[in-house]
């Protein structure tokens, strides 16, 4: 669900397809009839932006069926918990659970903890800060238990404030009948799906979820995959071989990104940046952050090794390992409100590393007027993409909106080296992290960006050599002493990625995070790739053939943590030790050498015997007990309630998305009350009424996101030569489309055509008593390239999930117009024409 | 060539040497019977990862005359087992490609075209515009800049993140984004 | 399956046939095929036009399409299928093309693969009408004039390695390999969709008794091979060649006889 794997991950779907060849089945559930959908067993088509209501039937499904694995259930989740008493559900509260500020749009998120728990600072608190989500980096934030042990616990699950009843009762609403209502779905349809998933679960077998972007890019979208994670848990699925939530990311190193924090909320290792107000000095912000049990325990050691890795000798424990130097954020400070900025005139220079937000952010308008009011930029691509050249080729040049002599943008394009020119590793979706070795320098003007950090770095640290401004010691101080080989002085990815790694006192690469110190003595870039350079050995370049080792490969790459290729893999085995099943074995415990063994590196304390009970006043990953594998919570479960670090509930509930043509059937409260939104002239929100259709965008296989490496190679633009929609027969019908003439597609934002492709893999469905009709738009195209159009990223609103802050561009409405869209003055004309609303 | 060499290369004894129809054999040119692979020439074939999607199929990279010839499948690879898609097979293309930028472009404030600029003066400048906004907009009280952003990183290397992070770490820059947001 | 025509005259030097075998039941449809083929052998883009149907843009097989994903889109009894199936030159065991290309161009490999030599061929044009799957023609924009087809890799074949196609195959849609274990393995194949209720799944151009004897590069489909655009009884147009030169003489001489006929009657 929300994945089209075979079209985006071909060469992952081969696995599938063998699954498919061995038996399994495979069932798709999603807005389009995909490539993906042609080899599913069974194909479930359903509304865009619903697939909460679906997936909480199939909570629903599995509590009323009494399907559940009830030994993984209960010992590996939070399902016995027993929460705080003032707890109130949306089920109680028409679509709001306990704490909502409804000025502010927010939740106070302290009646969601567990019962008995000391009150401190929440995911919501910190927001009243002016800090929406994340912030707080991964799992940290589960709070300080005692003992790793909750306060309160039902081992019956009976008591009607534990977690498994609450759950229950959240979702009792999801019946066969509401999913169909909702999602547009059969009855028949959805009960296969929730019948296959419970029969192919348990001890003899798991079932795996895959899910992309189709479900990350809605205004509730880590909801959605929270949905996601009940199931698995429910059904015993995490941490065992075959199962799992698969992630299935877009860019080759998008995970590693993510890991090493090109993102305004997190250091590398999901440590959260420290905040202005609160985390006023390194002991503050150790205690605002760490946790005390789990191995978030050792958050101390993690954050000064980091520390210790960015300025070297200056950071000293006299000097809070110069905790001062980092900088320090109060609120939202992502790429969209970042655009949002720019377009006010508040920023002044911008740069982009292989991004094209001029075609690949959502209201892609908006990104190319807020390029044209920057001071300058720096663009660093292999091509001159649109966000490069929109000074004098942007749509809005057409239109008249922007003036090529009015635009005072300074624009720098450095052209990049390619993968094959650069030695370096990417961290793919798998968590796997892989080198790659350079084949030959690159050509002319083109290098690395790595090369281009590092030596625009030195240039600055030169120009503020002597500085005595207290501003420019942070700079000044970075350890930045890389070695440079070759014509172009190109600093050495290896020695890098051993910084990353870290270094113990006798500078000798570590091994292990477990070996990270908080006196300052080991430093360490990055605390989740700690042993990536065990031995000053470089795991990623590690390349043993697949066929020379075991099905696990654990000698191809290295996968963080630990090279653990399944995460809380202890899950693997029961409860006590032993493999759930013979066909199902791969981590467990040998009574006899005491010690976890299999398949795999054990993602659990090697010598933690599984009737481990942690005494009173343990800490870290000793209060871990035996049988919790979810060794980074601070219980040591897997959470089918999320009693804290989520900004819009601990349970996911169905919403729909901002613009939806439906009411919510189960609220007055239709859409999440705490999502998003800008209130910008250049960002009109579509009024109720006159956009009827459902528009979703996605990729092709022949075609790669905003499209800069892949318009502009001829045999990948010969093969998807132009843009199109796709609009099931019923809808050209209803609106005069003509299958290979164009369309125009219609927001409160602009206009956009594009041809008309009619198929019956658009399929109108029937909800709430009325046909809804849904428009595909793949969204590579833009004004650049050897095939040109439309972008479609143009008509979609900044609409934010409030977690994450990533768009809703899976779910929106339109309207679609036949023939093309007018030109020059008249588009703007047109659109205006359009009912929009400005909402914040 | 000898006399003899050359009359055995007439065609019609060639056809008569087994394939009097000339379907096979006797109809091959000299250039068809010394046909390789051009991988055979590579000076060096390096062991890649593909770019594209996060999958993380195995590339082959083989060089010849200093040049990217050929990218194919790793079949050393447990991931891919050798096999690419469209675009993972398009690779070379993407190196090789015609209008890949390969001097650096710049574009004066309110100018209507690109002109050349050598790389280092560049970097120069662009170290120039990096202090200048950040004298400019510097917010002490939080230690940072809220003049300056960067957005990137999911297409680039670890090492390469790694670095964009603790360099605007240290110049206070904090809206550093990348497409994981997006 | 028999050696094709020609690939006798090896002798010592023969190597088991080679072929393809492409499942289209397990084909996703990415065109990496298409993409491989082209980077390996260098074929130019073959143009920018958007068809509109489904997601084909490519067309059909040309000089500068060697490998061609078909889709279709079709209302079977339990809901929507699209179809997907890489087309690419048969390499039949009775070539037509080969039969008549009159400079020697075309020529059988020692692999049993049929192959236009670049360096010989004029671009006469004889082939194109000779093929009844049309896979042939000439690569007229920028290209060298002559006529272009699948070689089946014959300079990878060399070196033991497999076509740029089949290799990169995500799903082994395109399999490579002696095309009697091909063979085997379809067949197997087809028992098996057969029992998973998959009634309709066939061989194409399995059988050496069909009017081309059989392709080097054979199919398992899934409909009929009209649906995809393939001929459903292609045939070798020179096989008849010798009834054809029996019939002519037979007209050549009923000629002779009524003209002399004729020119007897005009003297009366």
């Amino acid at each position: 669900m929300g994945s089209n794997m075979a079209e985006n991950h071909p060469v992952g779907f081969q696995w599938v397809m063998e699954a498919k060849l061995a038996g399994a089945k495979i069932m798709h559930v999603d807005p389009r009839f995909t490539r993906t959908s042609a080899m599913a067993t069974t194909y479930v088509p359903i509304r865009a932006g619903t697939d909460i209501a679906f997936l909480g039937g199939v909570v629903n499904y599995i509590l009323e069926h009494e399907r559940w694995l009830d030994e993984y259930v209960k010992h590996y989740t939070n399902a016995p918990v027993i929460i705080d008493e003032r707890f109130r559900d949306t089920e109680d509260l028409d679509g709001f659970f306990s704490g909502f500020d409804p000025e502010k749009r927010i939740y106070d998120t302290s009646s969601w903890h567990y019962a008995g728990m000391p009150v401190q600072e929440t995911a919501g608190e910190r927001s009243k800060g002016g800090t929406k989500g994340e912030q707080s980096g991964h799992g940290a934030q589960s709070g300080h238990l005692s003992s790793g042990e909750p306060p309160e616990e039902d081992e019956t699950l009976r008591h009607p404030r534990c977690v498994f009843q609450l759950v229950k009762k959240h979702f009792r609403r999801y019946t066969p009948e509401v999913v169909a209502q909702i999602c547009g779905c059969t009855e028949e349809q959805f009960l296969e799906v929730a019948e296959a998933l419970c029969a192919n679960s348990g001890r003899e077998r798991t079932s795996a979820i895959v899910y992309s972007v189709g479900w990350t890019q809605h205004t509730v979208g880590v909801q959605y995959i929270r949905t996601a994670a009940i199931i698995q848990l429910l059904l015993g699925n995490i941490g065992r071989p075959g199962g799992g939530i698969v992630a299935l990311r877009g860019h080759a190193s998008i995970q590693g990104s993510t890991d090493l924090a090109t993102l305004y909320n997190i250091l590398p290792g999901y440590l959260p940046m420290p905040h202005g107000e609160k985390d006023t000095d390194l002991a503050a912000y150790l205690e605002n952050h760490a946790g005390t049990t789990g191995w978030w325990g050792h958050f101390d050691a993690y954050v000064i090794s980091q520390l210790k890795a960015f300025w070297g000798e200056a950071a000293t424990k006299e000097n809070d390992f110069r905790f001062d130097y980092l900088p320090r954020i109060d609120s939202d400070h992502s790429a969209y409100q970042t655009a949002v900025d720019m377009l006010d005139g508040k920023m002044k220079g911008y740069f982009l590393f292989g991004e094209n937000p001029a075609v690949g952010s959502a209201n892609s308008r908006l990104h190319r007027l807020a390029l044209a009011q920057l001071d300058w930029l720096v663009v660093r691509d292999f091509q001159e993409i649109e966000s490069a050249s929109f000074w004098k080729d942007a749509p809005e040049i057409e239109t008249g909106e922007l003036k090529t002599e009015k635009i005072g943008t300074e624009v720098f394009l450095l052209p990049a080296a390619t993968h094959v020119e650069k030695d370096g590793c990417f961290t793919n979706t798998q968590r796997l992290l892989q080198w790659h070795s350079k084949a030959l320098e690159p050509p002319e003007d083109c290098r690395s960006d790595l090369g281009f950090v590092y030596h625009l770095g030195r240039k600055i640290r030169e120009k503020l050599a002597g500085s005595t401004d207290p501003r420019d010691r942070p700079v000044l101080d970075l350890t930045w002493a890389y070695a440079t080989s070759g014509p172009y002085e190109e600093p050495s990815a290896d020695q890098v990625l051993r910084e990353i790694n870290g270094v113990g006192a006798d500078g000798i690469a570590l091994g292990t995070y477990a070996d990270l110190k908080n006196e300052g003595s080991t430093a360490c870039g990055c605390w989740l790739y700690c042993g990536c350079y065990a031995d000053e050995q470089n795991r990623p370049a590690r390349k043993k053939p697949g066929r020379e080792q075991t099905w696990v490969a654990p000698e191809w790459g290295w996968a963080w943590p630990l090279n653990r290729r399944i995460l809380y893999n202890r899950a693997s085995a029961d409860p006590d030790g032993k493999p759930w099943s013979e066909r199902k074995r791969f981590v467990w415990w040998d009574e006899a050498e005491q010690k976890w063994v299999g398949e795999d590196v054990p993602d659990f304390d090697e010598q933690k015997a599984p009737t481990y009970v942690p005494p009173e006043d343990a800490e870290a990953e000793h209060a871990i007990a035996g049988d919790h594998p979810f060794i980074l919570q601070a219980d040591g479960r897997g959470w089918l309630f999320a009693a804290a670090g989520l900004m819009d509930g601990p349970l996911p509930t169905h919403y729909e998305p901002h613009e939806s043509p439906f009411d919510n059937p189960l609220y007055a409260q239709r859409a999440n009350p705490t999502r998003q939104l800008f209130e910008h002239r250049e960002n009109r929100y579509n009024e109720d009424g006159a956009y009827p259709y459902v528009v979703t965008t996605y990729r092709l296989t022949e075609h790669h996101t905003a499209g800069g490496m892949s318009r502009t190679l001829p045999y990948l633009a010969e093969l998807q030569p132009e843009f199109f929609c796709e609009v099931s027969p019923e809808l050209a019908a209803e609106r005069d489309l003509e299958h290979g003439g164009w369309a125009t597609i219609v927001t409160a934002r602009t206009a956009i055509e594009a041809r008309v492709l009619v198929t019956e893999r658009m399929t109108p469905l029937e909800v709430q008593g009325r046909t809804v009709h849904q428009v595909g738009l793949p969204y590579h195209w833009g004004t650049k390239g050897l095939t040109t159009g439309d972008a479609a990223n143009d008509v979609f609103s900044l609409a934010l999930d409030p977690n994450v802050h990533i768009q809703e561009v899976k779910a929106a409405t339109c309207d679609i117009r036949p023939g093309r869209r007018p030109r020059g003055r008249a588009l703007r004309e047109l659109v205006e024409s359009y009912p929009g609303r400005l909402e914040s | 060539m000898p006399l003899a060499k050359l009359i055995g290369r007439w065609p019609l004894l060639r056809q008569a040497d087994g394939d009097p129809l000339a379907l096979g054999k006797a109809v091959q040119s000299e250039r068809t019977q010394k046909l390789r692979p051009r991988t055979a020439e590579a000076e060096q074939v390096v062991q890649s990862i593909c770019p594209y999607c996060a999958v993380g199929c195995g590339q082959l990279v083989f060089v010849r005359d200093g040049k990217v010839d050929q990218i194919e499948g790793d079949p050393d690879s447990p991931i891919s087992r050798g096999r690419l898609c469209p675009k993972g097979a398009a690779s070379k293309s993407l190196v090789t490609s015609p209008t890949r930028v390969l001097k650096v472009r710049y574009r004066r404030p309110y100018a209507t075209d690109w002109e050349d600029l050598p790389l280092e003066q560049a970097m120069d400048m662009i170290a120039d515009r990096v202090l200048e906004a950040r004298r400019a907009t510097w917010d002490a009280s939080n230690n940072r800049t809220m003049g300056i952003g960067s957005l990137g990183g999911a297409t680039l290397d670890n090492e390469e993140n790694y670095l964009i992070k603790k360099l605007c770490m240290g110049l206070g820059i904090v809206q550093v984004e990348n497409q994981a947001r997006i | 399956m028999k050696a094709g025509d020609g690939q006798t005259t090896y002798g010592l030097q023969i190597q088991p046939r080679m072929g393809f075998f492409t499942d289209t039941s397990i084909c996703i449809g990415c065109k990496a095929c298409e993409v491989a083929c082209k980077e390996w052998n260098l074929v130019p883009e073959d143009g920018l036009e958007w068809t509109g149907h489904s997601y084909d843009n490519t067309g059909a097989l040309d000089a500068n399409t060697w490998r061609h994903v078909a889709f279709v889109e079709q209302q079977v009894d339990d809901g929507l299928r699209w179809l997907m199936s890489s087309d690419v030159c048969k390499h039949c065991t009775h070539a037509g093309c080969l039969d008549v290309c009159p400079t020697g161009a075309i020529t059988r490999t020692e692999f049993g693969t049929v192959v236009i030599q670049d360096d010989v061929c004029n671009g006469c044009g004889y082939c194109v009408t000779a093929c009844p799957f049309g896979v042939i023609s000439k690569r007229e924009i920028g290209g060298d004039g002559g006529m272009h087809k699948c070689t089946l890799c014959y300079d990878r074949l060399e070196d033991g390695l497999e076509p740029a196609c089949a290799k990169a195959c995500p799903t082994k849609s395109i399999q490579f390999g002696p095309v009697d274990e091909l063979l085997a393995r379809a067949e197997g194949r087809v028992e098996e969709l057969h029992e998973a209720g998959v009634g309709d799944a066939r061989l194409y151009l399995a059988d050496e008794t069909d009017g081309v004897g059989g392709g080097g590069a054979f199919f398992l489909l899934l409909d009929r091979p009209e649906v995809y655009g393939l001929p459903p009884d292609p045939v070798d147009p020179t096989r008849h060649l010798g009834e054809a030169w029996g019939a002519a003489l037979a007209a050549g001489a009923a000629l002779v006889a009524g003209a002399l006929v004729a020119f007897l009657g005009g003297r009366r």
